[in-house]
């Protein structure tokens, strides 16, 4: 019963949603009011509906109802909660109705808090997301409908993937999604100004914090997903650069030059065109991740559907939106190509180098993702590119960018010299140049690319934070007045410094980690013991272990540093019965932002296990940085500019109205 | 400017030659046509293990035998795809099979062989792609037909599916232990 409100709800959903891709706009070409105000409820209709019928999911899922094939496929009743829930959305069906209804609620949100809209643009934003979520409802309904009855119910089901029955997977789609999904809202509201003719400071305004807010979510889930590839997998990596992380990772890069882009639209009124095509690009990259994950065109481990029907349905719907938005680009975008005077030596230049980098490295990354499609299609052969291509082509382009970053941020707007820039950051410079000294003191110059990546994270955080102390005038006016300017300073700024920061100590763990990491592989008998660092790590015990849905090998370790003892360390090789799959749980022990990371392996004849221990110095800060760069992004939304819609610290730029 | 400007238009065109190729890459079948029948001699090396195994292998190791040397890495998801027809052939076939782990980090190889199941009979450590320069090595997986005097008689690029063994591969092997 619950399961059929939840199909209806979907059905009504998907009506509904046509009828918000048409009324409103129509409205907003005829100038009816009326029709343009249905937008409004018929969104938030939507959303409540999308929300009954994930609800409803969700009831099947946790009360194990097998009659429905979804929850049999994907499901079994000794699962834990948690895992009974996250089932929801960790199969094709369930993660679609996930992603329309995230839409949903960006749709809804939109007409909830965007009152202080134009009418007409926000009927045809409400339309444009209205149009997205009734493809992706009529794709679901046609071929992938997650309500299915099965004819015979069996008595358990099949069990989640037990890679994905983990805390870490549990939250990582969501977040991914809402960053994802939430790119939507710059895609709707870049169609809907080519649509109506007009970008003005309003505009800008009102997508930024959308972008940012989808870009915070994007970057905490790939965040975990990282995290979770580095301690479920048990391979000690964090970044593979397989198909389904690039995927991920490709509107990232376009959605932070798309932040950057619309900064220069929103205070100056230029890059206009611009900014609407990386609109229309990241929204764009993000349908391609939902095409790389479905269809199996390129395979991947993540890959849980692989159903050429559905691949096909998911490329129609890229080929609709991305091209409908294209052709309408390339038919009104040159109506907002209004010239504005900047230097090429200015914050526009240096955002638009920021722009240009960001840009070529989602190529680049695109290009290796997609390299062995189009070689399967030229030759028929199927290859794989790997980390060889992207350490050669991604690396060299980012380091660039990540020295300019500082400049940038000490060039004025409009014009400026580079002997200023250079001038105003410099002083960040020597404790950089120290601390490279030092690492090459320490460790030789054998380790130059560790040293030069810690030298640019150090760059990033010092001079960002060089930055603020230079803005509130810190030990050069007296302190009541540099706590005057501190607080004073738009929390847009501070968003700026913290991201900036959060960069650079990530991009210091990853140096790091890749040049001073240790590894150690051995086979050994319980009782004795291997070195990794100054640890000596001895292999206690290996015992059977029964967890409520899978039986484990639980290898036990004493590990202890120059004689103290520090403890013991747990890691399992569990099987799941149901699936007839094997997962590692690594033992990982977190001291000083480093881990010790060790796991058991296989026994041979002679009992002796095989047992990889790995250091990672400084391996946190690889997450610590982007989580603190989402914190920045957060920050910067709360800004007051954001919240009251209006400019506070300049004349809003004059609206740059079509001349048609 | 009032007039639609070639450079809009541009997006537009780039991305439908990439709507285009991926239409096509997603409901084609696999191409049917074998171009890597060849004859050229092995290159001479020498691999050592990789780590975490005890022993690598040589060209001299190959020597008066027919073998399958398969090119594979830990992050190669066609890698995956293949293992199990390899893991098929070792226990199936009389033909050995020698891996070359290429361009892989320390310890992956390994790791990946315990986790899916070892089909080589002996596997060497190319982590600097040396070998795999020596072979033109364009990507993974790629499997080297060696015929008994050490030459190089075919080459498979991608992975060995049933029907590249039923037709190409197994015809092949037969033909070239009748030489021998």
């Amino acid at each position: 019963m619950i399961v059929e409100l939840g199909h209806y709800a979907l059905i009504l959903a998907f009506a509904v949603a046509i009828l918000q891709t048409i009324v409103p706009m129509v409205g907003a070409q005829k100038g009816w009011a009326d029709w343009m105000a249905a937008a409004g409820p018929l969104a938030s209709a939507q959303f409540a509906l999308l929300a009954i019928a994930f609800a409803a999911l969700t009831w099947a899922f946790v009360t194990s109802d097998f009659s429905v094939l979804l929850v049999v496929e994907n499901s079994h009743t000794l699962k834990p909660l948690l895992y009974k829930i996250s089932g929801v959305w960790g199969n094709h069906e369930g993660s679609l109705l996930l992603w329309v209804l995230i839409l949903a609620v960006f749709g809804a949100s939109a007409s909830w808090f965007g009152g202080n809209l134009p009418a007409s643009l926000q009927a045809r934003v409400l339309a444009v997301q209205g149009s997205i979520g009734a493809a992706f409802m009529a794709f679901m309904i046609f071929t992938s409908n997650p309500f299915l009855r099965t004819a015979l119910p069996p008595f358990d089901g099949n069990d989640l993937n037990p890679l994905l029955q983990d805390p870490g997977l549990a939250f990582h789609p969501p977040f991914l999604y809402l960053g994802y999904v939430g790119l939507s809202m710059a895609f709707s509201f870049a169609v809907a100004a080519l649509i109506e003719g007009k970008v003005d400071a309003a505009w800008g305004r009102w997508v930024r914090p959308w972008t940012l807010a989808a870009w915070i979510f994007l970057t905490i889930g790939i965040t975990l997903g990282s995290w979770w590839a580095y301690y479920e997998l048990g391979w000690g990596g964090f970044w593979f650069w397989d198909p389904v992380e690039n995927a991920s990772f490709m509107p990232w890069l376009v959605g932070t030059a798309l932040l950057h882009s619309a900064l220069v639209v929103e205070r100056r009124g230029a890059l206009v065109v611009w900014t609407l095509l990386l609109a229309i690009l990241t929204f764009s990259l993000s349908l391609v991740g939902t095409f790389l994950v479905r269809s199996g065109v390129l395979t991947s481990v993540h890959a849980f559907s692989s159903d050429p029907a559905r691949g096909v349905g998911v490329l129609l719907l890229l080929v609709l939106s991305t091209g409908g938005a294209l052709t309408l680009f390339a038919a009104r975008a040159h109506r907002f190509n209004r010239p504005v005077l900047f230097s090429p030596v200015s914050r526009e230049g240096g955002l638009v180098l920021n722009n240009i980098i960001l840009l070529t490295a989602a190529g680049t990354v695109f290009l290796g993702t997609f390299y062995p499609l189009f070689v399967d299609m030229m030759s028929g052969d199927k290859i794989s590119v790997g980390p060889p291509y992207f350490n050669r082509t991604f690396l060299p382009l980012m380091l660039p960018l990540l020295i300019a970053v500082v400049f940038g941020m000490n060039l004025r707007w409009k014009r400026d010299t580079l002997k200023a820039s250079v001038r105003r950051g410099a002083w960040a410079l020597l404790p950089v140049v120290a601390a490279m000294a030092l690492s090459v003191v320490l460790g030789g110059t054998s380790k130059t690319f560790g040293a030069i990546g810690m030298a640019i994270g150090l760059w990033l955080v010092i001079g960002s934070f060089a930055w603020w102390v230079t803005r509130v005038n810190l030990f050069r006016a007296p302190l009541t007045r540099s706590l005057d300017l501190a607080r004073t300073t738009p929390r847009a700024l501070y968003g700026m410094v913290l991201a900036h920061m959060g960069l650079g100590f990530a991009v210091i763990g990853i140096a790091v980690v890749t040049a001073w990491q240790l590894e150690t592989i051995r086979a050994i008998h319980p009782g004795e013991v291997i070195q990794i660092g100054s640890f000596d790590v001895r292999l206690d015990r290996v015992r059977g272990h029964l967890g409520p849905n899978y039986e484990a090998e639980r290898a036990v370790f004493v590990v202890s540093k120059d004689g103290r003892n520090l403890g013991e360390m747990l890691s399992e090789r569990r099987f799941y019965p149901t699936s007839g799959r094997q997962t590692t749980e690594a033992a990982i022990d977190s001291r000083f932002l480093s881990n010790l990371y060790l796991v058991i392996g296989d026994a041979d004849p002679s009992g002796a296990w095989t047992v990889r221990a790995y250091w990672h110095p400084f391996v946190l800060l690889i997450w610590i940085g982007p989580l603190l760069m989402a914190f920045g992004g957060l920050v910067s939304l709360s800004d007051r500019r954001f919240r009251l819609g209006a400019t506070i610290r300049s004349a809003p730029p004059q609206a740059l109205v079509a001349k048609a | 400017m009032t007039r639609p400007a070639m450079t809009t238009l541009l997006p537009l065109l780039a991305f439908a030659g990439l709507a285009v190729a991926l239409v096509s890459g997603a409901q084609r079948e696999t191409a049917m046509d074998f171009p890597g029948r060849l004859d050229r001699p092995l290159p001479e090396f020498t691999l050592s293990p990789m780590a975490g195994t005890d022993a690598g292998f040589s060209s001299a190791d190959l020597n008066g035998q027919v073998v399958l040397v398969n090119v594979f890495a830990s992050w190669c998801s066609a890698c995956r795809q293949e293992h199990g027809k390899l893991l098929d052939l070792a226990q199936t076939q009389d033909v050995p099979i020698y891996g070359v782990n290429w361009r892989d980090s320390k310890g992956a190889g390994k790791l990946y062989l315990t986790r899916s199941g070892n089909p080589y009979v002996a596997t060497g450590d190319d982590s600097a792609g040396r070998l795999g320069a020596n072979l033109n090595v364009t990507g993974v997986p790629e499997t080297y037909v060696v015929d008994a005097k050490g030459r190089i008689r075919y080459r498979h690029i991608g992975p060995i599916t049933d029907k590249i063994w039923a037709d190409v591969l197994h015809p092949l092997l037969s033909e070239l232990e009748a030489e021998s």
